[in-house]
């Protein structure tokens, strides 16, 4: 098992090729298979990578990430390789591109090892919407590995690839994050290029690693930032390094929401273990403020109301008519629109098609759409004022522990409640950590998470790696 | 159909006209892709064109700057942030599903194009907007008879649309309008203008009211004009059937309807009840872009001059007649020309007459562009003053230097000297020519003498004869008849 891509480098060092990491992969992935987290091994490729990076060893020219391997979410482009944001709906669907992330990260040798199972384009927090089964959560197989990027999560929390990526709309890959006891990071909106991530909600969705460690999250990041012509939302400023030193005698002001660790729905312990990070923190010499968010009940809608319409605009493409999967039972244009899409689509992507549809029509639009835009603004404007006064906001990732499979399917409330603490990032485009703090007396573990400034990546992650030092 | 002229009087037209043009950019609005007519069937096409998962617009500026070219050409208001929108639908050459266009912000606000009413007046046709948007691909029915073929290198290719306010009132002026839009885009070097091939297109609104009557009459949209005649067709068309259905007291419905070339009628193709609605939304892939004061002002040093401009100017500075001030602007490439030669000569009017006269029947008969043609403007010039200062007759001119220019693009002065027709007016040289025609025609002089004054012409043909038309007629002339009558 490599921990971290130190580990990696140290097995390099003592001789161990890449080929052999990528098949220790291989075959630790082959026996975990029951846990459904890839939807596809890329062992050819991946292979032939490794070979290539050995190569690049012997004569002293490879990239930062040799040796390391990595697993994409299913809603990731890789050129000659299938994507399928795990719907039926892009069947047989081979990318002729690769996207501008994973480019980067191939340019650095990392070697790509295959490509994990999700909730169908990323709507879920639970990993139940996938078209092709759930991913087991590797510390209790019957509870749900949390979603949009589960087998993202249980990759790098199984040991079946040294890191992965994930997408975080609402929440999609803190969240998992929580559930897995792995560090989830999505950087701040415009930070990452998304030319090439299959969108759900444009103006939400980011690109994001999953690791073991704080280094190995920084620098995936670092690597995949900076600007590219591809995505004219991108901040187009070069990358720099995301891991400087934590300045030991700085001392910081941090704000946690009171109205999150007051909320109701969430677990006890949960709400104990983040007032005994503030009191550590507070131990250490930092200010610790309580401060005001009076508009967690907006949240959740305003998030719902705004990305459903993005989507159903983003879904409009898959038509059955250029590519993907194509109805056999329609005659006709129209017929295959609706067969096709009816028939490919799962059950939730249809519910949030229908109501981005809905909050985007004649006479409706300002009441929502419109109205959504205003609330984002204000949300957005608050996130700013905190962080003004404040370094960073220290809030829990998920209200709860993981929970059993099945248990909130029927419910598609509760379950959007699970993005409660985590859509706040999206809303303001902020960055934001799941770290793996917390250890549940169920056998569970769950995150704490640290919000920083906008595009203080650098800030964020130091200060991250300093709380997995301190507050352990 | 038969309105009186009496019925039709009473109504007033009010037409509004969308017009859609493709800009003459080299790649396409939101990627790299070729904008190119004519190229092989999806040829033209990346991963962005074809919509495919993942994929995200990238803007072409250039789009950008052409559009506010044709606003500061119409005098518009450009505004400073671009925002994007999306139009939703569903059709088979809309690969993504949606259309990026220009909703509540649209490059261009407020602005006019100058036109001549039915009475050869002058009018001001307001522009409600140009916004920036991108084409769709074009589905082919008529190649496999079982299905509908799609071709998607027009797909994303980038158009504006020019939106008039309802300021036209005749199907003439509607037609005058797109005229002087095409004449424009042409000018501007934004757009071929071509109808035919459809980079240019035009919708039309159209309703009639009574002339006293203070509110609209029920609107309706005709589509599928697909030339500057068919446009006029289909609006006098749907001028007389509205009318006519108002007089016979049926009740006129919102819809879009489909103007038919053959028969030059409109059929209803949906009502406004059917219409989609395209559930516009600002487009999140694209942030929006700022244009500013002093990118406008570079794009405005740089315009070419417009026909407007070179219209007044033709017939008030160079003395030229509304007609040829007319023809000569009509086509930029020819005006330039005629620019070119007056740099060389002041004689105006001849260069116009040059141009308008041997220079078009030439590109005519040869369906040359004039932009082909191999004939130097400053040697028309020259042309011009030999025959100015009378060293070369006009027919002369016309009929042997002219088409030697063509062939080779030489200096008029050196072929005509070459081949030995430089007229001369030189009295002295003429007198021994004339003298010799007398004596070598001495029964038709007598003739002539003796009062048969018809032969004149014989004798004059003669005389030209032996010069080989180098004599100058007018001196020729002259003389001839002072010799002849001194016996």
């Amino acid at each position: 098992m490599y921990h971290s891509f130190d580990e990696i480098k140290a097995a390099l060092d003592h001789g161990t090729s890449v080929e052999s990491i990528t098949k220790h992969y291989l075959k630790r992935i082959d026996e975990k298979k029951h846990l459904n987290a890839f939807l596809e091994v890329f062992a050819d490729s991946a292979l032939a990578q490794a070979k290539r990076v050995d190569e690049k060893l012997k004569n002293n020219t490879a990239g930062r990430l040799a040796g390391v391997v990595i697993g994409l979410k299913d809603n990731l482009a890789y050129k000659d390789h299938k994507v399928s944001a795990s719907s039926k709906i892009l069947e047989g669907f081979v990318s002729l591109y690769t996207a501008t992330a994973v480019e980067r990260l191939i340019a650095e040798d990392a070697v790509i090892i295959g490509r994990l199972n999700c909730d169908e384009f990323a709507m879920g927090s639970s990993n139940e919407n996938s078209a092709f089964g759930n991913v087991l959560n590797p510390h209790n197989e019957k509870m749900v590995p949390g979603g949009s990027s589960g087998g993202s999560a249980v990759a790098v929390a199984a040991g079946l690839c040294t890191a992965s990526l994930g997408t975080d709309t609402g929440g999609s890959i803190r969240q998992p994050a929580s559930f897995t006891g792995t560090i989830g990071f999505k950087p701040t909106y415009g930070r990452v290029s998304r030319y090439g991530l299959l969108a759900y909600a444009s103006s939400f969705d980011q690109i994001g690693p999953f690791a073991n460690t704080v280094k190995d999250v920084a620098l995936l990041t670092e690597i995949m930032a900076g600007k590219d012509e591809f995505d004219s939302t991108l901040l187009q400023e070069d990358s720099k390094n995301f891991l400087p030193a934590f300045d030991t005698t700085r001392k910081l002001k941090i704000a946690y929401i009171k109205d999150c660790i007051e909320s109701e729905g969430i677990d006890p312990e949960i709400r104990s273990r983040i007032f005994e990070i503030i009191e550590k923190l507070r131990s250490l010499g930092h200010t610790v403020n309580a401060v005001d968010f009076p508009y967690l009940n907006q949240m959740i809608p305003t998030y719902y109301v705004l990305t459903t319409a993005e989507a159903s605009s983003n879904y409009a493409r898959y038509d059955g008519v250029h590519y993907g999967y194509h109805s056999s039972n329609a005659e006709g244009v129209e017929d295959t629109y609706k067969k096709s899409r009816s028939e490919g689509f799962g059950e939730e992507v249809k519910r949030r098609i229908m109501l981005g549809t809905f909050v985007l029509s004649h006479g409706y639009y300002d009441a929502y759409y419109t109205k959504g835009q205003k609330v984002r603004r204000v949300i957005q404007n608050k996130t700013k004022e905190i962080l003004t006064n404040h370094d960073f906001i220290i809030l829990p990732t998920t209200p709860t522990t993981a929970f059993e499979i099945g248990a909130n399917v029927a419910d598609p409330i509760t379950m959007y409640l699970q993005d409660i603490f985590t859509v706040q990032a999206n809303l303001s485009g902020n960055p934001a950590i799941s770290l793996p703090l917390g250890n549940h007396s169920n056998g569970l573990p769950f995150g704490i998470q640290a919000m920083g400034k906008h595009f203080d990546e650098a800030g964020l992650l130091s200060f991250s790696d300093y709380l997995m030092s301190n507050c352990k | 159909m038969a309105i009186t002229e009496e019925i039709r009087a009473k109504y007033k037209p009010v037409i509004g006209l969308e017009i859609h043009a493709q800009m003459l950019t080299r790649s396409k609005a939101y990627s790299n892709d070729k904008n190119e007519y004519g190229s092989a069937p999806n040829t033209n096409v990346s991963v962005i064109t074809l919509g495919h998962p993942g994929t995200l617009p990238r803007m072409n500026r250039k789009t950008i700057d052409f559009a506010i070219r044709m606003g500061i050409a119409c005098d518009c208001k450009i505004s400073e942030l671009q925002h994007f929108a999306r139009k939703n639908y569903f059709y088979p050459d809309l690969p993504k599903g949606y259309q990026i266009t220009q909703d509540t912000t649209p490059i261009c606000t407020g602005g006019s194009v100058l036109i001549k009413d039915e009475n050869g007046n002058e009018k001001r046709v307001g522009l409600t907007r140009i916004h920036m948007e991108e084409d769709a691909g074009k589905s082919i029915h008529d190649i496999d008879p079982f299905n509908t073929l799609i071709d998607l290198n027009r797909a994303g290719v980038p158009l504006i649309e020019i939106v008039s306010e309802p300021d036209i009132t005749s199907s003439q002026q509607a037609y005058n309008y797109v005229t002087e839009v095409r004449k424009l885009v042409r000018y501007l070097d934004i757009c071929d203008g071509n109808m035919e091939e459809g980079s240019l297109r035009c919708d039309a609104n159209i309703s009639v009211m009574l002339k006293d009557a203070k509110e609209f009459g029920v609107k309706v949209e005709v589509k599928n004009m697909n030339s500057m005649r068919n446009v006029q067709r289909a609006i006098e068309y749907e001028i007389e059937r509205q009318i006519e259905a108002i007089e016979k007291g049926e009740k006129l419905v919102q819809e879009t309807r489909n103007f038919n070339a053959l028969n030059g009628t409109t059929t209803a193709m949906r009502s406004k009840e059917a219409a989609n609605d395209y559930r516009y939304f600002p487009e999140p892939d694209l942030q929006p872009i700022r244009v500013t004061q002093q990118h406008v002002q570079k794009i405005r040093e740089a315009m070419p001059p417009l026909p407007n401009f070179l219209h007044t100017k033709y017939t008030t500075e160079l003395g030229l007649s509304e007609y040829d001030a007319g023809v000569i602007t009509d086509q930029k490439e020819i005006a330039l020309y005629f620019e070119e030669i007056i740099r060389y000569t002041k004689n105006y009017k001849a260069a116009a007459n040059w141009v308008m006269g041997d220079i078009k029947s030439h590109l005519n008969a040869k369906a040359l562009d004039i932009t082909e043609l191999k004939l130097s403007p400053n040697h028309v010039a020259e042309l011009i003053s030999l025959i100015d200062s009378g060293k070369l007759s006009h027919s002369l001119a016309s009929q042997k230097v002219f088409p030697e220019m063509l062939k080779a693009d030489e200096s008029p002065l050196k072929i005509a000297e070459s081949n030995n027709w430089i007229q001369t007016s030189d009295e002295g040289e003429i007198k021994k020519l004339i003298a010799a025609v007398i004596a070598e025609n001495p029964s038709e002089i007598a003739r002539y003498r003796a009062g048969e004054t018809k032969l004149m012409g014989f004798i004059m043909g003669q005389l030209m004869k032996k010069s080989a038309g180098k004599a100058d007629p007018k001196s020729a002339g002259k003389l001839l008849t002072e010799m002849l009558s001194e016996n």
